[in-house]
């Protein structure tokens, strides 16, 4: 298992097109992702679940992977996060 | 309370035809979500998956066709919303819920998804809020296709539906429960759904406004789609009236048939081309029973109507074929779709002005892939060579050169395919803005023919919305600048030398017809069921007199003057063919 905390770091914060790319980008992974905010925890993979984050600039969101391809899920979806969502 | 008896409510007449029957009320208001047990699980879980695959199927269809105006940010609500139809948590957690609570479907949609919105809704931040509301209109959207399915086990036979406004679809569904008439609160004259109930031969009366709330289910109505009137639990006298009038209206009816195999000639001898409107492919039958000579004008939208996407080439190409087969060597003008950005734009999109708006021959040009399947499907479906193919709203020549290209395109692809279609297809507009009339020489050298809609052109001339009650009596056909452009458009076609045909329901009234073939129309195409008495009003038309009549009608400068004359020419010349019509 890895765990990851990360911040938002684009202006709109992690508004519905990014939630949508995460989503996708976890889909193509077998492991577990989770994403952690103010004690919610969000399965990764659920698109209505990642749309009740509220998560503006500067927030803080910890990552969770678990499972066989954890590593390669880990460095592209935190990849994503830290180039602000493509939108620098 | 007591049974209201004898009430007369009236309303717009928006499709002819008298009818005796029961309500049925049919309301499409938000119903509470019923937490019902389920008995049988498979059934259960499939009514979920057909509400599923039928929300994808909508929002795929909007999305596919509004992606490029619907801007980056919606265009992602979108997305995600079709997304969540498939999320793989939600619907494990939904389908285990059914599986294991044995409660409706739909009641456990509602209960899941909302624990969704609930969360949202408690955040301070304003967008949740907004986002809340997406979420909420993916969930309403699924219910509603619970619902849907739900109707159409419902709906008794042979009865009258009130309802407060009624879509198309709604009118093709009831109609094949043998829906007797149709009585709606709101609506206009020229909605689409009016057009398929005259079309399909069941009377309607629109805008109303208290049907809804003054009908019970199960309420004896007379409707009368001539006068635009209702009556509910009337007394035995004026049922008995209705009967006759019935009666009497099947005797004609049967009368007219005798027509059926008669030229549309006047009796001076001038044969008029005489074709009819094709709305959904139901009325085929009523098309050939009547024996039209023809379709002047296939409502291609109207056809799909019940699709849930838009159908794709090959739908497309067996439709088109069969049309031009059956009505073989008969000609079949096929008009490219006529949407409007009202039917696929998401509600909070709409547009103020639809009518000004993202419609006809502007949304195709902007979706090159539909308008080239659309193109493609009908070059393919015309190797009978009876197929023409015209464009809707057009306003200027850049639009027809445009679909040129596009229309040559494909022809090289299927040249290239070795597929066979007609090389001389031919190509008209309809002349329905006012700046299409104007410039009628010029599109002239552009096209084959051009069809004059009138619907279209008199709400843009006059600046009225017919189905708009406080202004609608400023509808007029017979205004002098309408009956002058008509004779514009007529003139500029004869001296260019191509065909003016019209299909606009002013062809299909009685008492227009005389001017119109005075103007020198030679050719009208009018819904099915219409065609009979048009056919008998041009049979006994004699063309001097009414060429007198048009060219008196063109002198004279207000609408009630030009009524008038029409009305007096039509009293002595023509009454005894239409008297005891109504």
């Amino acid at each position: 298992m890895i765990e990851e905390r990360v911040k938002i770091v684009n202006n709109a914060g992690l508004h519905t097109r990014p939630a949508a790319t995460i989503v996708k980008l976890a889909s193509k992974y077998k492991c577990d992702f989770f994403l952690n905010k103010d004690g919610l925890h969000i399965n990764g993979k659920s698109i209505i679940g990642v749309m009740t984050l509220a998560a503006e600039k500067g927030s803080e969101i910890t990552l969770i992977f678990d499972g066989e391809d954890e590593q390669q899920a880990c460095q592209e979806i935190l990849e994503f996060f830290k180039r602000g969502f493509d939108e620098l | 309370m007591k049974t209201e008896s004898e009430i007369m409510l009236k309303g717009i007449a928006a499709a002819p035809g008298i009818a005796i029957s029961k309500a049925y009320i049919y309301a499409r208001q938000k119903e509470e979500v019923a937490d019902s047990a389920v008995t049988d699980l498979d059934e259960a879980l499939e009514m979920l998956d057909t509400a599923l695959e039928q929300s994808r199927k909508e929002l795929r269809k909007i999305f596919s066709l509004a992606v490029d105006k619907l801007g980056e940010k919606r265009a992602a609500i979108f997305e995600a919303q079709i997304m969540i139809l498939d999320d793989p948590i939600l619907l494990s957690t939904i389908k285990n819920r059914i599986t294991n609570e044995r409660r409706a479907p739909e009641y456990i949609v509602n209960d899941e998804i909302s624990k969704y919105t609930d969360l949202m809704n408690a955040s301070h931040e304003l967008y949740m809020k907004e986002r809340s509301h997406d979420i909420e209109d993916i969930k309403n959207r699924i219910l509603r296709n619970f619902k849907k399915k739900k109707w159409k086990s419902r709906i008794a036979n042979d009865v009258i539906v009130v309802t407060s406004t009624i879509t198309p679809s709604d009118t093709v569904l009831f109609s094949r429960v043998n829906a007797k008439g149709y009585v709606t609160d709101f609506g206009g004259l020229t909605s689409h759904a009016a057009i398929v109930a005259r079309s399909l031969n069941i009377p309607a009366v629109v805008g109303l406004h208290e049907a809804t709330s003054r009908i019970k289910d199960d309420d004896l109505i007379i409707i009368d789609g001539f006068k635009g009137e209702i009556f509910i639990n009337p007394d035995e006298k004026l049922l008995k009236e209705y009967q006759k009038k019935i009666v009497k209206l099947a005797q004609r009816d049967s009368d007219l048939l005798k027509l059926k195999d008669l030229p549309a000639v006047t009796s001076d001898g001038k044969e008029i081309q005489l074709l009819s409107n094709l709305d959904i492919l139901d009325e085929m039958e009523i098309v050939t029973q009547h024996c039209a000579r023809g379709i002047g004008l296939v409502r291609t939208e109207g056809l799909f109507e019940e699709y849930e996407a838009f159908p794709d080439e090959e739908e497309q190409f067996k439709v088109y074929k069969e049309i031009s087969e059956r009505m073989f060597p008969g000609t079949v003008i096929i008009r490219a779709f006529d949407i409007g950005g009202d039917k696929v734009l998401p509600v909070d999109l709409h547009e103020p002005n639809p009518f000004l708006g993202w419609r006809g021959i502007r949304l195709l040009l902007d979706n090159p892939s539909l308008f080239k399947k659309q193109i493609r499907a009908i070059l393919r479906a015309s190797t009978h060579k009876n197929i023409k193919f015209m464009l809707p709203m057009i306003a200027s020549l850049a639009e027809i050169r445009r679909t040129k290209e596009i229309v040559k395109e494909c022809q090289e692809e299927l040249k290239k395919e070795g597929t066979a279609f007609d090389k001389h297809l031919s190509l008209g507009v309809m002349i329905e803005i006012p700046s299409a009339a104007v410039l009628i020489k010029d599109f002239a050298k552009e096209v084959d023919f051009v069809s004059i809609g009138t619907n279209d052109l008199i709400q843009y001339l006059l600046a009225v919305d017919r189905g708009n009650e406080i202004v609608s009596a400023l509808y007029q056909e017979f205004h002098p600048a309408v009956v002058q452009t008509i004779n514009h458009i007529i003139q500029g076609g004869k001296e260019s030398k191509i065909l003016v045909s019209m299909c606009g329901a002013m062809a299909a009234d009685p008492f227009a017809v005389p001017l119109l073939i005075g103007l020198g129309l030679e050719s009208l195409s009018v819904s099915a069921s219409a065609v009979p008495l048009i056919k008998r009003i041009i049979r006994n038309i004699d063309c001097k007199e009414v060429q007198g009549l048009a060219k008196e009608c063109l002198a004279l400068s207000t609408e009630k003057e030009i009524n008038d004359r029409i009305h007096k020419y039509f009293n002595h010349k023509l009454q005894d063919q239409i008297k005891n019509l109504y």
